[in-house]
């Protein structure tokens, strides 16, 4: 199926008009960013639910830069983590399998929630090693090693 | 860069048979299957499954910090039958809902619920579809959720104008919601009448909430509703078991719960008395506010502003248009679709269009005005010729 972005649209008129609802959430990453360095709270803000008009989301996403971190995470389609030019400052966005955004969050935290891996991961991880180690003791040819 | 795929590390996924979690018991088929289990089973990672919960508090217009809690209340999450009954109504909900650019959490959700019945999605037909619905009724007795689309002839009309297998609306809604845990009407024929209702009404139409006494109704209006606020709705019920908080007109306070006015984008041009006056002057191509053109945001509670359409990309306002009101009670009969709120029909005194220049402090004026307004017009019912349209635009 063609996508909306491949349909070809020619916008007349002004296209640089700021509607003004981009430079208030600088103000809230400025507060969230404060709670992070005094209280160690993180603050997450979906840009979704923001009344932005054309081009306050470009016009925002300018403002906070590039920073020198990205990552993406495959499951359920793709996630991409950017960070920003402020350090702490994250852009996530969700995508689903045929790469259209699903949510667009502002995360200020020391690293992204989704890089984290979920303690339930790490026992399953655990058990997973347990089990292939076992198996390649079952399968050397000099024997089990001695504990 | 920072990879990992839920396709060859899903714990407990259907192609990982060595090492099953012990939250997925191999011995659950999946009616029984919480929805994590349900999930995990079909390769959704823990990561897979954050993001879909960060996705549904969006979703359903809570903040992203929830994310966690949704995450634990839809682990244990169990799949609520959904019996979805189509009466006077054109499909356009159903096909939002389908068209729906959210595939990923969309088709999860619908997935996790268990559709039993539906017109125009299921296979079956004739007395195969009638015997699935009471086959679910009686299964799910007391906690199925019915959903209908589109108004009714009411007790009192003829019932002749909508059947299905020869039984009218009217019967199959009051049999089906028996043994319903609560009733979700989806659109705004079924919560307020919409078209059909329209005068003069010719079949009788009357709205879902007008017929169901002793059981809570939700109305999740829109002409169609936004596909995000369907899904929205059931997911909280999905995730939290309870019904959502609502309006006075029994519309989830977390959707319909501010004005499209309030929080459009191009509410700064209304606060400084720059509009529109035509469809194509120089405010409109500057973008300034509609609300001369007719727009109808003031007294219109909906999603649209933040959510938009089509996957996000753009919403009536954004392209030009103004709001119609399509998600208020009788937007059919309150007047011309682009008559402005604060211009009396018939009359030229524009006093709230003056005191809308003055800024802000109005906006909640002009709602209740444009209320009062629009029963009048519904009472007299205006009728609009070709030339006048044309005259108007």
């Amino acid at each position: 199926m063609t996508s909306l972005g491949e349909i070809p649209v020619r916008v007349e008129g002004e296209t640089q008009v700021d509607f003004g609802n981009a430079r208030p959430i600088l103000g809230e990453v400025r507060h969230a960013l404060a709670r992070l360095l005094d209280s160690g709270e993180p603050t997450q803000i979906d840009l979704g639910a923001m009344p932005f008009g054309p081009g306050d989301e470009q016009r925002l996403l300018d403002w906070l830069g590039r920073g020198e971190v990205n990552a993406s995470i495959e499951a359920l389609g793709p996630t991409r983590i950017q960070e920003t030019a402020l350090r702490g400052v994250w852009l996530v966005e969700y995508l689903n399998a045929d790469e259209q955004r699903i949510a667009l969050h502002l995360e200020i935290d020391e690293v992204p929630r989704l890089l984290r891996a979920p303690r339930e991961d790490l026992r399953d991880g655990l058990a997973e090693l347990d089990a292939r180690l076992a198996d390649a003791d079952g399968n050397d040819p000099t024997g089990p090693a001695a504990d | 860069m920072v990879k990992s795929s839920a396709t060859d590390t899903a714990p407990g996924s259907s192609n990982e048979t060595t090492h099953p979690t012990p939250s997925a018991p191999e011995h659950r088929g999946p009616d029984t299957m919480t929805l994590g289990e349900s999930l995990r089973r079909n390769g959704v990672s823990r990561r897979g499954f954050l993001k879909f919960c960060a996705a549904t508090a969006s979703m359903m217009a809570l903040p992203p910090s929830m994310a966690l809690a949704i995450a634990e209340a839809l682990e244990q999450a169990r799949r609520p039958s959904v019996i979805w009954l189509s009466f006077q109504e054109c499909t356009g909900c159903t096909e939002a809902l389908t068209r729906s650019f959210s595939p990923t959490v969309e088709n999860l959700i619908l997935d996790t619920i268990s559709l039993d019945y539906h017109h125009t999605l299921q296979a079956a037909a004739g007395d195969a579809a009638e015997h699935a619905r009471e086959q679910a009724m009686h299964a799910n007795a007391g906690s199925y959720l019915v959903v209908v689309d589109g108004s009714l002839p009411g007790p009192k009309a003829n019932p002749g104008y909508s059947t299905i297998a020869g039984i009218s609306n009217y019967d199959m809604l009051m049999d089906t919601v028996k043994g319903a845990a609560a009733v979700v009407a989806v659109g705004t024929c079924a919560t307020f009448g919409g078209l059909p209702k329209a005068d003069p009404n010719p079949s009788g139409a009357v709205a879902v909430q007008d017929l169901i006494k002793g059981k809570p109704v939700i109305n999740v209006s829109g002409c169609p509703p936004m596909p995000m606020v369907i899904t929205g709705v059931l997911a909280q019920y999905l995730t939290f078991g309870k019904l959502p908080e609502l309006d006075e007109y029994n519309r989830p306070l977390a959707f319909f719960g501010q004005s499209i006015h309030d929080r459009c984008y191009r509410r700064p041009f209304y606060d400084k008395g720059l509009f529109a006056e035509s469809f194509d002057d120089e405010g409109a191509k500057k973008g300034w506010c509609l609300y001369r053109l007719g727009c109808k945001g003031p007294m219109t509670y909906n999603a649209c502003a933040t959510m938009k359409w089509n996957g996000g990309t753009s919403w009536p306002v954004e392209s030009g248009a103004p709001c119609l009101g399509c998600s208020e009670p009788n937007f059919w009969d309150a007047g011309g679709f682009y008559e402005a709120l604060s211009v009396p029909p018939g009359k030229s005194g524009d006093t709230l269009l003056a005191a809308g220049v003055a800024g802000a402090a109005v906006g909640a004026g002009v709602g209740l005005m444009a209320r009062g307004k629009a029963k009048s017009a519904a009472k007299s019912h205006q009728t609009v010729t070709v030339d006048e349209l044309e005259q108007q635009l």
